[in-house]
């Protein structure tokens, strides 16, 4: 399955990324290159096998539904690049 | 007194007991290496002032004799470990500002157990490269190069490359497809990745959640066992850490090896291997012959399709991980109009290319009308080759390979540069480990003719973590691998 240059246009932006217009034509073989290297699973016959999702077979635990941790406004926003009125900030989202 | 910084883990907490030196002077010690050879880009963040304090503190704990497991001993820390108040970059623009308000796990277990931290060591971005060439600090030299500079392996680089120089007593490293034992083996030191689930990954950067785990580097076998006894053990605060009691790992190394099975992957052995890799790789197995141990062909069917296997998953988790770095609530933020402007900008300038190239992947092979194709049927191989191990395990009880098919390369290199496959190509003989969840040890062997070190690797049974510390402990002690 070959990508083309309109695949790698919808990938980008799905991953919220910019792919620059020259950078395109590049991006688009080294992507065919890859999956054309990870084609070769197909090799192997897999139709009655499970996927495995995870190797540690534990099941969840249950804990008690109640607050182990809060009241901590400020540390929470610390690290926000933009912040006002205790709330993150953001560009205007609605007209 | 000799340089005290060229001590191992254990030679250190001797001296401390015995009040040879305080661990203050240690630490000082370890502080002006890290000066004098900041050439090798080892460190993101140095935290000086916060490491005397942490020995200070230490000392009076020996005086009173109220010291713990790892009283006074100075570690560096890869900056994918969140640290409570010191900066945690995953060598990533993205995050070169952030400083967490919580502690990982792993950190608050070794501090609790009186741990001292120099630093945040460098890596590749996120953890994703096997060179170090991919952090936004820029490469990391490894100690030893020659006439031209060389990788330390990754992506635990600057965790491998600090133990190697001596610029800390050793370090936490994390593992998702062999960025733990390849860094190892590219300096000539010792590191493990244990079992999916011995170590909580809560508080460490994530990559891959299936696949990533923490262990330690350090300069030997013994010191990996003192450090992980620390860093492992059940958490609650991560659903995946699973609760099974800690062994006395060091107590694991004065055992025997008589009659235990050893088995070499037949897969491991193209023909084209390196005969320098294959010869030291039939010289540790003549080692545990002549202890007792029996030795013996095994085969991992799958083995060939690890790689891409695992070029599915890994970019598939990453970029599902990787999409919390929005510019909103913490991290680099770039200007937008628009909200997704603001997200696109953000991202595009704030992840270096290695980084985006597998968000990229990864969203492809999980976006709809691909699932199946890529992401279902990788899922598909990882159980045939997990399987592949547990069949194996019912003939032998270790596996012994090496850890990778080449030594430590030139930063730069064209052919590695030219084709990001062939970087990947160099993890051949680690990743399926994560795949299967497997623990594994790297050891040094011995050097090639142009005097680089080589790995060799011990893979174990989920948990057996006290096998691998046995058998390693005597090919360590016939190879009589000489570090810097």
């Amino acid at each position: 399955m070959a990508i083309d240059n309109q695949t790698v246009r919808k990938i980008a932006f799905l991953s919220r990324l910019k792919v620059e217009d020259d950078k395109i034509e590049p991006t688009k073989e080294e992507f065919n290159k890859i999956l054309h290297w990870i084609e070769e699973l197909n090799e192997v016959n897999t139709d009655k096998v499970e996927p495995l999702i995870s190797v540690n077979n534990v099941t969840l635990k249950m804990r008690k539904d109640e607050v182990t941790s809060g009241n901590c406004k400020d540390e929470v926003l610390k690290n926000a690049p933009a912040a006002e009125y205790d709330y993150f900030a953001v560009p205007k989202v609605v007209e | 007194m000799s340089d005290i910084t060229k001590l191992t883990v254990s030679e250190i907490l001797k001296a401390l007991k015995t009040k040879e030196f305080t661990s203050y002077e240690l630490t000082e010690a370890y502080l002006r290496n890290m000066e004098n050879n900041r050439n090798y880009n080892a460190y993101i963040t140095e935290n000086a002032e916060i490491a005397l304090q942490q020995a200070k503190e230490s000392d009076i704990r020996y005086a009173k004799g109220e010291n713990r497991a790892l009283e006074g001993i100075p570690l560096g820390i890869k900056d994918l470990f969140c640290t409570k108040n010191i900066r945690t970059t995953a060598a990533s623009h993205i995050l070169d500002n952030f400083i967490p308000p919580y502690e990982s796990t792993v950190t608050q277990n070794l501090l609790d157990d009186g741990a001292v931290f120099l630093g945040k060591l460098n890596l590749d971005e996120f953890a994703m490269g096997g060179s170090n060439e991919t952090s936004y600090f820029g490469p990391v030299i490894n100690p030893w190069s020659k006439d031209k500079p060389l990788v330390p392996g990754g992506s635990s680089g600057g965790s491998a490359a600090a133990v190697a120089a001596h610029l800390c007593a050793a370090a936490t490293g994390t593992d998702t497809g062999g960025s733990i034992r390849e860094p190892a083996a590219f300096c000539g030191i010792t590191g493990i990745k244990p079992t999916y689930g011995r170590c909580s990954r809560y508080g460490i950067v994530a990559f891959a959640s299936s696949l990533d785990q923490a262990g330690p580097i350090a300069q030997d076998v013994r010191d990996c066992a003192i450090l992980l006894k620390s860093m492992a053990g059940f958490d609650e605060k991560d659903s995946t850490s699973c609760e099974v009691a800690v062994p006395d790992y060091e107590s694991f190394l004065d055992g025997d090896i008589k009659g235990l099975k050893i088995g070499l992957p037949k897969e491991y052995r193209p023909d084209g291997l390196n005969s320098e890799i294959a010869a030291y790789w039939d010289k540790a197995a003549e080692y545990l012959k002549a202890r007792g141990a029996e030795v013996k062909w095994i085969s991992l069917p799958h083995t060939k399709y690890a790689l891409a296997t695992y070029y599915v998953l890994a970019p598939a988790e990453a970029s599902s991980n990787l999409a919390r770095y929005d510019g909103i609530r913490y991290g680099f933020r770039a200007d937008g109009q628009h909200l997704d402007d603001l997200y696109i900008n953000t991202r595009t300038q704030g992840f270096g290319s290695e980084v985006k190239r597998r968000i990229m992947i990864g969203t492809y092979v999980l976006s709809a009308g691909y699932y199946d194709a890529y992401f279902l049927k990788a899922q598909k191989m990882r159980r045939l080759i997990h399987d592949d191990f547990m069949n194996a395990f019912k003939e032998c009880d270790v596996i012994l390979t090496p850890t990778s098919p080449i030594t430590a390369f030139p930063i730069g290199d064209e052919s590695m540069l030219e084709n990001p496959i062939n970087m990947y190509l160099n993890d051949v003989f680690t990743v399926s480990v994560n795949l299967a969840g497997l623990p594994a040890l790297s050891l040094p062997i011995g050097l090639s003719a142009g005097g680089l070190p080589y790995g060799m690797q011990l893979i174990g049974k989920p948990f057996d973590e006290g096998t691998l510390f046995n058998v390693a402990a005597k090919i360590e002690a016939d190879a009589k691998f000489e570090r810097i």
